[in-house]
C-alpha cells in the first residue's frame, strides 16, 4: 500500500483527530493562562495565608507526574461521586497541571520588573492593586511571553497523553488506525508529522508574533 | 463504589509499589545517562565546520523537540518489527527516552557555552592555545557550572514522563499500579499513592537541584535574591 492511497483511505480520519487535538490545545490553553495570573499573584502577596496556598498548589501539580494526575481525575474522582467526561478531565489535568508552571513564570516575571517601576507607584501613592493593575502587570508580558511560549509548546505536546484517557484526538486516531492495519511507520509518521506542522507553522510563528506584540506596547523594539 | 480509604488495602499493595519504584527510578536513571550523551552528539552536530550538517541536525532537533514522547515510544515500538527489528520495551523506552531529552540537554549545553564569555576564547586565541586544550581546561570548566541547574531540571523532568512508559508495556510504577487497580477494582489507592511517591522523591530532588544552583551562583559571584 503506498503512503498516498494511505493517506486518502485514512487521512479524513486523522484531520478529526487532529480537529480534537486542537481543541484540548486552546481550551487547556485559556485555563492554565488563567490559573497561572491566579497562582502567581498570590505567589506574590504579602499575605502568608495566600502565598502558602499558592506555593501549596504549585509543589503539588510540579511534584506529581500529569499522567498520574490525567489519570487520578478520570479514574479516582468517580469514586467521590464526580464523574468527569474524557475531554473535560484531559482539560482540566492539563490546564491545572501546565498553570502551576506558569504560575512560577508570572511570579518571575513579576519580580523581575525594575525596582524603580515599584518605587515610582508607592512615591505616586498607588493602592496596591492599582500599583499591580496599571504598573507591574502590564509590564511583565515581554518578560514572561518568552518562556510561556516554550510552555504552550509543551502543552502542545502533553496533549497527546488524553488519549489514554479515551478522549479520540490525533494520538488515540493513530493508535486506532495503526492496529485496524498494521502499517505503524505511516499512521505515527503521519501523526508526528501533523504535531510538527501545528508547532512549527502555526503555534510558534504565533506566539512570536504575541512577542513582538507585547515588546511594541512596551516600547522596546523587537526584531 | 464508596470513596472510603481502605489501609488494609494500601499495605497490601505497598511492598509491590515499591518494588515498581525501584524500575522507575532505574528506568530514569539510565534514560538520563543515555540523553547526556546524546545530548553532546546533538550538540557537535550542531557546530561542525560543515553548514549543511548543522542545519540538518537542528531540523532534526526540533522536530524531536516539537513532538510528543507518546508517539515517539509508539513510534519507535510499532515501526521496528515492520523492518524486522524487534526491540524490547524497555530498550525502545531507554532509546526514545535519550533521543527525546538528549535534544533538550543539548539546548542547555549551548547555553551553557554561550554563557562563556567570548574573551575568554579571544584569550585562548591570543596565547596560541590549541582548540582541545583551549576548551577542555578553559571554556568547559567555565560552561559546566552554568548547565548544571538546567540538567538537574531535565533530571526531575525524565522522573516525571517515566509513566508514559507504561503505554508499551514497561514495568514501572504506573504500570503497577495499573495492574494492581485492575485486579481489584479499586483505583483509588493504587493511583493516589504513585502520586505520593512521585511527590516524596522529586520535591526533595527539586529542593537539592535550588540548592546547587544558588550555590553555583554564588560560586560564579552572581548572587541571585
Amino acid at each position: 500500500m503506498s503512503y498516498f492511497s494511505f493517506l486518502v483511505e485514512h487521512g479524513s480520519t486523522l484531520l478529526l483527530g487532529t480537529v480534537t487535538t486542537i481543541k484540548v490545545l486552546i481550551c487547556a490553553t485559556i485555563l492554565y493562562v488563567i490559573i497561572s495570573i491566579i497562582f502567581g499573584l498570590m505567589r506574590v502577596s504579602n499575605n502568608s495565608f495566600t502565598q502558602g496556598v499558592a506555593t501549596a498548589y504549585i509543589e503539588f501539580f510540579r511534584g506529581t507526574s500529569l499522567m498520574v494526575q490525567l489519570f487520578w481525575f478520570y479514574y479516582v474522582l468517580p469514586f467521590f461521586g464526580l464523574s468527569l467526561e474524557a475531554f473535560t478531565s484531559g482539560v482540566v489535568a492539563i490546564g491545572l497541571n501546565f498553570g502551576a508552571y506558569g504560575a512560577e513564570i508570572v511570579r518571575g516575571g513579576i519580580l523581575a520588573v525594575p525596582k524603580g517601576q515599584w518605587e515610582g507607584a508607592y512615591a505616586l501613592n498607588f493602592s496596591p492593586a492599582k500599583r499591580m493593575r496599571k504598573i507591574i502587570i502590564p509590564q511583565i508580558f515581554p518578560i514572561i511571553l518568552p518562556p510561556a511560549a516554550n510552555l504552550t509548546v509543551e502543552l502542545l505536546k502533553a496533549t497527546a497523553l488524553v488519549a489514554l484517557v479515551t478522549v479520540v484526538d490525533l494520538t488515540f486516531e493513530a493508535k486506532q488506525i495503526n492496529s485496524i492495519t498494521w502499517l505503524s511507520a505511516q499512521c505515527f509518521g503521519t501523526a508526528l508529522l501533523i504535531y510538527y506542522i501545528i508547532s512549527r507553522f502555526f503555534l510558534v510563528p504565533f506566539l512570536r508574533w504575541l512577542e513582538v506584540l507585547a515588546a511594541r506596547k512596551v516600547g522596546k523594539e523587537k526584531i | 463504589m464508596n470513596a472510603e480509604w481502605r489501609w488494609d488495602f494500601t499495605y497490601q499493595i505497598l511492598p509491590k509499589m515499591l518494588w515498581a519504584t525501584l524500575n522507575t527510578i532505574m528506568a530514569a536513571g539510565i534514560g538520563y545517562a543515555i540523553a547526556v550523551l546524546v545530548g553532546m552528539l546533538f550538540l557537535v552536530g550542531q557546530r561542525t565546520p560543515y553548514k549543511i550538517i548543522n542545519i540538518i541536525v537542528r531540523e532534526i532537533v526540533e522536530f524531536i523537540r516539537s513532538t510528543p514522547l507518546l508517539i515517539q515510544l509508539f513510534f519507535v515500538y510499532f515501526v521496528g518489527p515492520q523492518f524486522g527489528i524487534i526491540l524490547s520495551a524497555w530498550v525502545t523506552a531507554m532509546i526514545t527516552i535519550g533521543l527525546h531529552f538528549g535534544t533538550y540537554l543539548s539546548e542547555v549545553y549551548r547555553g551553557a557555552l554561550e554563557g562563556v564569555p567570548k574573551s575568554q576564547l579571544e584569550a585562548c586565541r591570543a596565547l596560541n592555545f590549541t582548540t582541545l586544550y583551549t576548551y577542555r581546561r578553559i571554556i568547559l570548566p567555565q560552561a559546566f557550572p552554568i548547565a548544571i541547574p538546567g540538567m538537574g531540571n531535565y533530571l526531575v523532568g525524565i522522573f516525571k514522563d517515566t509513566p508514559l512508559l507504561s503505554t508499551i508495556g514497561v514495568a514501572e510504577l504506573f504500570h503497577a499500579a495499573t495492574a494492581v487497580g485492575g485486579e481489584h477494582y479499586r483505583y483509588l489507592e493504587p493511583y493516589t499513592m504513585v502520586g505520593v511517591i512521585f511527590l516524596v522523591l522529586s520535591i526533595p530532588a527539586a529542593i537539592g537541584i535550588r540548592k546547587l544552583e544558588r550555590s553555583v551562583n554564588k560560586a560564579q559571584g552572581k548572587v541571585k535574591n
